[in-house]
C-alpha cells in the first residue's frame, strides 16, 4: 500500500516535476523533511516543495521549517500586521532565524504572515469558489491554504505585509471577510447539522450567523479582556465541541419525546438480536431509560431521557429526537490556559428558537454575556474562568438569568455559606413556579 | 497622497446557502435517517425520499493551488461540483446517484488521497501550526500528524474499531489541538529560560507575572535591568509565560517531551463530555517521525481495539475497566504523576472500597 507506484502520476498526490522548476532560489537540503514525503498519507512536505517550484518565499520556508527540524525549535515571532480598517484577523509572522551579520538566513520568507477567514457555517464551498479563492491566494500568498483552523477559520498562510492588504481586498469584494485574531470575537463554528443531519434539531447555519456576525466591530477590533467564541451544534452528539471549546455552545435539543417506530425497532432486533439490542442499546441508556419489550418493541422513559443521542446514533431508522426543538446554551468552555481546561456551564436548560423574537432573545443573552465579560474579566481571562472566580449566580445575576437546578450536578456540599435570605430567595423560586403554572 | 485607502466590507460570516449542494437546501431541516454502507461513505435519506451520498477523503489540510485543482478536477467529474469539510480536516463530497460512488471513490483513492474516518474508524488527527506557523511552538504539527497518519492508515480507511476514535495534537501545554480520545502534546519539564536583557523592552511585565498559574514569577532587577525572576521551585513549567515575554524561552530540544493523555470526549452520547487523562510523558520530540509517539498510541489503540465493546469510547472503556487494568493492559508505567494536585482534583482521587481484584 505504502509507496505504490501511482497510475497517473501527474495527477497524484505525490506529483512533484522537480524537472520544472521557476522559482529562482535552488532547494535548500531538507533531509529530515524528505522523510515526511514517504508513506501512504498525502504528505505536505511534498505540497510546499511543489509550491517552491514557483516561489522562493516557498525555497526559504522550507529551509526554515528544516531548521526547526533539526534544532527542534521555533523560529517565527509575532508583530502588528493589519489591513485598513480592522485591528484584527492577521496572524503577523517575521523570521528570528539570523546569521552571524544579523541578516535572515532564510530572506525569501522573513514574513511569512496568515489571513484568517471566515467560512461559512459548516465549511461548505463550491468547486468554483474554492479554485477562486485558491487563485487569489496564489497571486498575493504562498499559495498555501489550510482547512482550517482549530478556530474554524479558512488560514491563508503566507505572504507579505503589502500583500495582506491587496489579497484582503480582492476577496473582500467577492464575498469574504476576516476571521478574529487577539481578544475578541472570534471566528464561529457549526455543524453541518439540519443541511444533511436528520439529529438536527435547530437551524445551526442561521444561529451562527446570527450570532457571530452581530458583533462584527467586537470581531474586527479587538477590544475585549480576551477571545471569545461562539460554537453551534445541533444536537447533544456537539460534534463541533462546543462544550471543551467555546465561550458561547448552543446545542440544539428537543423536550417532547423522542420518535420511535416499532416496526423499525422490530427489524433492528431480527436482524441484529436480542442480546446485541441489549448490550449495545438497552443498557447503554445513562438513566436506564430504555426497556426492551417481549415482542422486541421498545419502551423509553421520556421523563429520565436526558437526550444524551446514544440509542439514536446506534438506530438511526427507528429512534430520533421528537418535534418540540430548542436549544440549551451552556458557557464557559475553554483550554488550559491559565486555570486548567474548562467546560461550559448550562445557564439555559431549554429555549425555543422558532420566532424573530425567540432568536432575538438568544443575541441578547450573547450581547448580556459579552457585556458583562468585558467589563468584569480580568486581562486574558477567559469567561470561563471569570465565572470560576465570581461564582456562577454573580454571572447570572449580571446577565439577569434566573437559577435553575438544571445548572447543577449537584447543589452545595458544604455548609459554609452566608444564607440570611433565604426566604427572600425560595419566594422566588415559588413565585417563578405559579407564574409558569399560570402560562 | 496615495489613493484613499480602500473601506473593508464587514459581511462576517457568508451565507452558506449560495455554497451548498442543491439537494441540501432542498431538504434543510427535513432528513429521514442516515447509514454507512461502507467505511468513509455516509448515506442520508430525506423525508422527501430524496438520498445523498456522502464520501469522505482525507487530506493533508495545508492545500495548495494543485493539491485544490485535482481534487476539485474530481469533484467536478465525478460528482456534482460540491464539497465541504469537517471539523477535522477531511473533505466531504455529495453525490445524489449511488452508483456515482464507486467511481468518485476510485478517483480520489488513484490520486493517492484516502477515503475514509467515519463511524468506529481512527479519523483524521485534528493539529495545530507548530514549526510551521506558531510563534511558541515545542513540536511540529503536521509532520507529527503526517508521520502518525501513515501508521495509522489502515484504521483510517476501516471501521474496526469499537467506536470512533479522535486523536489531536497540541503543539504547547495551552492545548490548542484540544480534547481527544488520545491526545499528544508537548510537556515541558523545565523552568523557562531567561534572557535578561531583552526583558524590559520585549516585555509587559506585569502582565507576564499575572499570566503564572503558580505566582512563581516576580519582577527583579537583573544586572542592573529590570527584568522578571521564576521561582523554580513553585515554576510548572507550563510555558505561560513565553507568550507575552519571548525572553522566556521554554521551549527545549531536549527538556520539552510529549505527553500523552486519554479518554476526552466531547459528545454528551452516553457518558457526559469528559477530559483526557494524562497516561504517559517523558516521550522524545524526535522529528521528522516520532517513532516513540507511534509507538505508544498504536499500544493503546491495539489494547482499545482488543478489550473495549462495541460503542465504548475511550473514555467509556477506561470507566468500565478502571485505571489500574488500563495500566494492566496497557504495560504503561504508573507514577505519582499521574495522581493530580491541582485544584479541585480530589474529587480524582478514589474515596471508596470500588477496587478490581
Amino acid at each position: 500500500m505504502a509507496d505504490k507506484k501511482p497510475k497517473n502520476p501527474k495527477v497524484h498526490s505525490t506529483y512533484l516535476p522537480l524537472d520544472q522548476k521557476n522559482s529562482d532560489k535552488p532547494f535548500h537540503d531538507t533531509p529530515m523533511l524528505d522523510q515526511l514525503e514517504s508513506g501512504p498519507w498525502p504528505s505536505f512536505v511534498t505540497g510546499l516543495k511543489r509550491l517552491a517550484l514557483e516561489s522562493d518565499m516557498m525555497v526559504d520556508l522550507l529551509g526554515q521549517l528544516e531548521h526547526s527540524y533539526k534544532t527542534r525549535l521555533g523560529y517565527w515571532k509575532g508583530g502588528t500586521v493589519s489591513v485598513f480598517g480592522y485591528g484584527g484577523g492577521i496572524i503577523p509572522r517575521f523570521t528570528e532565524l539570523m546569521d552571524s551579520k544579523g541578516e535572515p538566513m532564510f530572506p525569501a520568507s522573513r514574513e511569512f504572515h496568515t489571513l484568517r477567514v471566515q467560512p461559512p457555517p459548516a465549511n461548505h464551498y463550491t468547486t468554483d469558489m474554492l479554485r477562486k479563492l485558491s487563485s487569489s491566494w496564489d497571486k498575493y500568498g504562498s499559495g498555501l491554504i489550510a482547512f482550517h483552523g482549530q478556530t474554524g477559520n479558512i488560514m491563508f498562510i503566507g505572504t507579505t505585509s503589502e500583500n495582506t492588504q491587496h489579497f484582503f481586498d480582492e476577496i473582500n469584494q467577492y464575498g469574504w471577510d476576516l476571521g478574529g485574531a487577539g481578544p475578541c470575537v472570534r471566528t464561529g463554528m457549526s455543524c453541518i447539522g439540519a443541511a444533511r443531519c436528520e439529529q438536527s434539531c435547530a437551524n445551526e447555519h442561521k444561529i451562527h450567523r446570527l450570532l457571530v456576525n452581530n458583533f462584527m466591530d467586537d470581531m474586527h477590533r479587538p477590544a475585549l479582556p480576551y477571545k471569545f467564541k461562539f460554537k453551534v451544534s445541533g444536537c447533544p452528539n456537539d460534534c463541533m465541541n462546543s462544550i471543551h471549546r467555546s465561550d458561547f455552545a448552543v446545542i440544539g435539543t428537543w423536550r417532547d419525546d423522542m420518535k420511535v417506530d416499532q416496526d423499525e425497532v422490530k427489524k433492528f432486533v431480527e436482524a441484529k438480536g436480542q442480546k446485541y439490542m441489549i448490550d449495545n442499546v438497552i443498557s447503554r441508556c445513562p438513566t436506564n431509560a430504555l426497556s426492551l419489550n417481549d415482542d422486541n418493541t421498545l419502551d423509553v422513559d421520556n421523563r429520565n431521557c436526558v437526550r444524551c443521542m446514544h440509542c439514536i446514533n446506534v438506530m438511526t431508522r427507528a429512534l430520533s429526537p421528537g418535534d418540540d426543538h430548542g436549544v440549551t446554551l451552556l458557557i464557559g468552555g475553554k483550554r488550559t490556559l491559565k486555570i486548567g481546561d474548562t467546560m461550559g456551564t448550562v445557564i439555559i436548560p431549554f429555549m425555543k428558537l422558532e420566532t424573530d423574537e425567540e432568536y432575538a432573545r438568544l443575541v441578547g443573552i450573547a450581547e448580556d454575556t459579552i457585556d458583562f465579560f468585558a467589563e468584569n474579566a480580568l486581562e486574558h481571562e477567559r469567561t470561563g474562568e471569570m465565572i470560576e472566580r465570581i461564582g456562577l449566580v454573580n454571572f447570572l445575576e449580571g446577565i439577569g438569568i434566573d437559577v435553575d437546578p438544571n445548572m447543577i450536578t449537584a447543589p452545595r456540599a458544604g455548609s459554609y455559606v452566608r444564607m440570611d435570605d433565604w426566604d427572600l430567595e425560595a419566594e422566588k423560586w415559588n413565585k417563578r413556579k405559579a407564574e409558569a403554572a399560570a402560562g | 497622497m496615495a489613493d484613499k485607502p480602500r473601506q473593508p466590507i464587514e459581511t462576517g460570516c457568508p451565507d452558506g446557502f449560495q455554497y451548498m449542494h442543491p439537494t441540501f437546501i432542498k431538504n434543510f431541516g427535513s432528513w429521514k435517517y442516515h447509514e454507512r454502507p461502507r467505511p468513509g461513505v455516509l448515506h442520508h435519506v430525506a423525508k422527501s425520499g430524496d438520498e445523498v451520498w456522502t464520501v469522505r477523503v482525507g487530506t493533508q489540510r495545508q492545500l495548495g493551488p494543485y493539491e485544490i485543482n485535482l481534487l476539485c478536477d474530481i469533484i467536478d467529474k465525478h460528482a456534482d461540483g460540491y464539497v465541504r469539510f469537517t471539523i477535522r480536516s477531511n473533505m466531504e463530497i455529495m453525490v445524489t446517484e449511488e452508483s456515482k460512488v464507486e467511481p468518485l471513490i476510485q478517483a480520489f483513492e488513484d490520486a493517492g488521497y484516502p477515503v475514509g474516518g467515519t463511524g468506529p474508524s481512527v479519523t483524521m488527527i485534528s493539529h495545530t501550526q507548530g514549526w510551521l506557523h506558531c510563534d511558541i511552538p515545542g513540536t511540529d504539527a503536521s509532520g507529527v500528524v503526517k508521520a502518525l497518519m501513515d501508521e495509522l492508515y489502515h484504521e483510517f480507511k476501516s471501521e474496526e474499531m469499537p467506536n470512533r476514535v479522535h486523536i489531536t495534537t497540541s503543539c504547547c501545554q495551552i492545548n490548542c489541538g484540544g480534547q481527544g480520545d488520545i491526545a499528544i502534546n508537548i510537556q515541558h519539564t523545565k523552568p523557562p529560560k531567561i534572557n535578561h536583557d531583552l526583558v524590559a523592552n520585549a516585555c509587559e511585565r506585569p502582565s507576564v507575572v499575572a499570566r503564572c498559574p503558580v505566582a512563581a514569577i516576580r519582577p527583579a532587577i537583573v544586572n542592573g535591568k529590570p527584568s522578571l525572576e521564576v521561582d523554580e521551585k513553585k515554576c510548572i513549567c507550563c510555558g505561560a509565560c513565553f507568550p507575552p515575554c519571548p525572553p522566556m524561552q521554554i521551549n527545549d530540544p531536549e527538556h520539552s517531551k510529549l505527553a500523552i493523555w486519554v479518554g476526552g470526549k466531547h459528545s454528551n452520547a452516553r457518558s457526559k463530555p469528559s477530559f483526557h487523562k494524562l497516561v504517559a510523558a517523558g516521550i522524545p520530540n524526535n522529528p521528522p517521525r516520532w517513532p516513540e509517539v507511534g509507538s505508544v498510541v498504536k499500544n493503546i489503540l491495539k489494547v482499545y481495539k482488543e478489550d473495549a465493546t462495541d460503542w465504548e469510547r475511550v473514555g467509556d472503556w477506561i470507566d468500565r475497566i478502571g485505571w489500574p487494568r488500563f495500566f494492566e493492559l496497557t504495560e504503561l508505567p504508573f507514577t505519582k504523576y499521574h495522581i493530580d494536585d491541582w485544584t479541585g482534583s480530589r474529587v480524582n482521587l478514589n474515596a471508596s472500597t470500588h477496587i478490581r481484584f
